[in-house]
């Protein structure tokens, strides 16, 4: 056996004692997952990821009207109790997810604005095109218990989102937050928003405590269907939830509370008929992962043959109706369970009905590769989940990233020569 | 087989972490109580940099003869590696997963001559 010496101060070499943060290096394997793979070929688009807006608080702040609230949230922030609530808050497990202490320390040029940035970093390396994105601390605000807070700090957050971030940056997309608890105001946001650039639909946090069924929402859902806008659930943890807080371990709080949030407005919304009442609205549930919907197809299957009385409006079975629904696909259960997630897939016909989605930054973020590499779809069915589904729900132009724009040329070079 | 220096001994801090590109390979370099070991910055789960992450001791729930629970303890001789990007956790002393010892961080031999650290790689 040869031994070759290589002095490592020629070799490629970092020292990680003096590297600042940086998501571009953070993701640094994201991208050569992206470069192995191709995905300048394709479009690819992210239904769900997040920013910290909490770090912009000041500045929504000043899209308050009511001055009152402006003043205690340029006092508190946006994330601290009184504003919102967080039960079992610590996802960064104890600084073990390095870019969640890190992510203040990153170094952004002065303009665009910082989340743009941000956002265009991680987009780049993963070889996402187009994101949507929502916030991260008041995906919380549903559960506050002040309604004219849900109201006037959603209409604030919408406003700045659309002015400072979304009409900037043309990668950018949001379905913008819906204050749930006041019907009225969901409706005026929907007229307010609803053309605004970027805005591709609109959200209800999941963790609340309002009946998706109420008639109060029906013209919220009609004004959606005629303009041809999704509505989104975007679920979450509730620790407040009595069972739930019987949860010690955030793994179990959001093993459980994450899909237990939209299994019930999902079962609501079919049982009560809602798709038959608006055949048009499109309905999108996310961040639950899967697992949870061959339970809910099953269960609800069998339990609608022995009493159609409780839910007279379904000319289909449950099942049927969840399938013509959409979901996001992360947290994507994957651990020793190939069987089992193929036959997810078929039963939920995610080759139109999926929609990728990262989560990032968050901790149980998932890559583009978590679909790509799935031994059982074809590439075309990959493509679709990836982005061609997303550009089809939400009727999006599809803008590459430069990055990938500059990989073709070259690949269309090289093959010239 | 190659052997790369990697640094006099006393150049790296305990704790210190130095990643280097042979071949295409990316390794890890990590000293910890003043012995340092190597292995692939690449994490079984989603491909993640995994020693780029911090090191950490295992967590235990201690639970006394009648099954009680007493509180979670650090086992300090049993240090992880733990990946930054979603926290899987690995054996700092051998590589292999905590959860599934199927799943291993390919570990490379470190030795050290006359004060100078060497990867086999
Ligand atoms: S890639 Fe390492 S924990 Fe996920």
């Amino acid at each position: 056996m040869s031994i070759d010496m290589i002095d490592a101060a020629t070799a490629d070499f970092r020292d990680l004692a003096t590297e600042g943060f940086d998501t571009g290096r953070h993701l640094a394997h994201a991208t050569e997952q992206a470069d192995a793979r191709g995905y300048e070929d394709f479009l690819i688009v992210d239904i769900d990821s997040h920013h910290y807006e909490n770090e912009a608080s000041a500045e929504i702040a000043e899209f308050i009207e009511n001055p009152i609230i402006r003043h205690e949230v340029k006092y508190q922030g946006i994330s601290r109790k009184g504003i919102t609530t967080g039960f079992g808050q610590y996802q960064e497990l104890g600084g073990r997810i390095t870019r969640y202490p890190l992510r203040k320390s990153e170094k952004v040029p002065p303009h665009p604005h910082r989340d743009i940035t941000l956002m265009r970093r991680w987009m780049d390396a993963m070889g996402v095109d187009v994101a949507c994105m929502f916030p991260t601390p008041l995906l919380n605000l549903g559960l506050a218990p002040r309604v004219d807070l849900e109201v006037e700090l959603a209409f604030a957050y919408n406003r700045w989102l659309c002015e400072t971030i979304l009409q900037e940056e043309p990668r950018l997309k949001s379905m913008l937050y819906m204050p749930f608890n006041d019907p009225d105001a969901c409706l005026k946001t929907v007229e307010q928003f609803g053309d605004k650039p970027g805005v591709i639909g609109f959200m209800v946090t999941s963790t609340r405590y309002r009946g998706v069924y109420d008639n109060v929402y029906a013209r919220t859902y009609r004004a959606l269907e005629e303009r041809g806008l999704p509505i989104g659930f975007h679920t979450g943890l509730g620790g407040q939830e009595p069972g739930l807080s019987l949860c010690n371990r955030f793994l179990t709080l959001h093993a459980l509370g994450f899909a237990w949030h939209n299994m019930l407005h999902l079962s609501n919304w079919v049982i009560n008929g809602i798709p038959e009442r608006f055949p048009k609205l499109k309905t999108l549930w996310i961040e639950a992962g899967l697992a949870w919907l061959p339970f809910l197809m099953q269960r609800l299957d069998n339990e609608y043959m022995m009493r159609p009385s409780d839910a007279p409006l379904l000319k289909q079975k449950p099942s049927d109706y969840i399938r013509q629904m959409y979901f996001t696909s992360q947290p994507m259960e994957m651990v020793d369970n190939k069987r089992a997630l193929e036959l997810t897939f078929d039963m939920i016909n995610a080759e139109t009905q999926l929609l990728y989605s990262s989560d990032y930054p968050h901790w149980d973020m998932d890559l583009p590769s978590t679909i790509y590499d799935l031994p059982f779809l074809s590439e075309q069915a990959k493509r679709n989940i990836l982005g061609g589904n997303a550009q089809r729900v939400f009727n999006l132009e599809p803008v590459f990233s430069e990055r990938k724009l500059r990989r073709r040329a070259e690949k269309a070079m090289r093959a010239a020569v | 087989m190659k052997e790369v220096y990697i640094c006099r001994q006393e150049e790296m801090a305990d704790g210190n972490v130095r990643i280097l590109r042979v071949d295409g390979l990316e390794i890890g370099v990590i000293r910890h109580k003043s012995r340092f070991y190597a292995y692939r910055n690449l994490c079984l789960h989603q491909g993640g940099p995994a020693c780029e992450g911090v090191r950490m001791p295992g967590v235990f729930d201690d639970v006394d003869e009648e099954g009680r629970f007493l509180g979670q303890k650090y086992d300090e001789d049993d240090v992880h590696i733990v990946c930054p990007w979603h926290g899987y956790e690995y054996h700092l002393s051998d590589g292999t997963n905590v959860c599934d010892p199927r799943l291993r961080l390919q570990k490379f031999e470190v030795s050290e001559r006359g004060g100078n650290v060497y990867v086999s790689v």
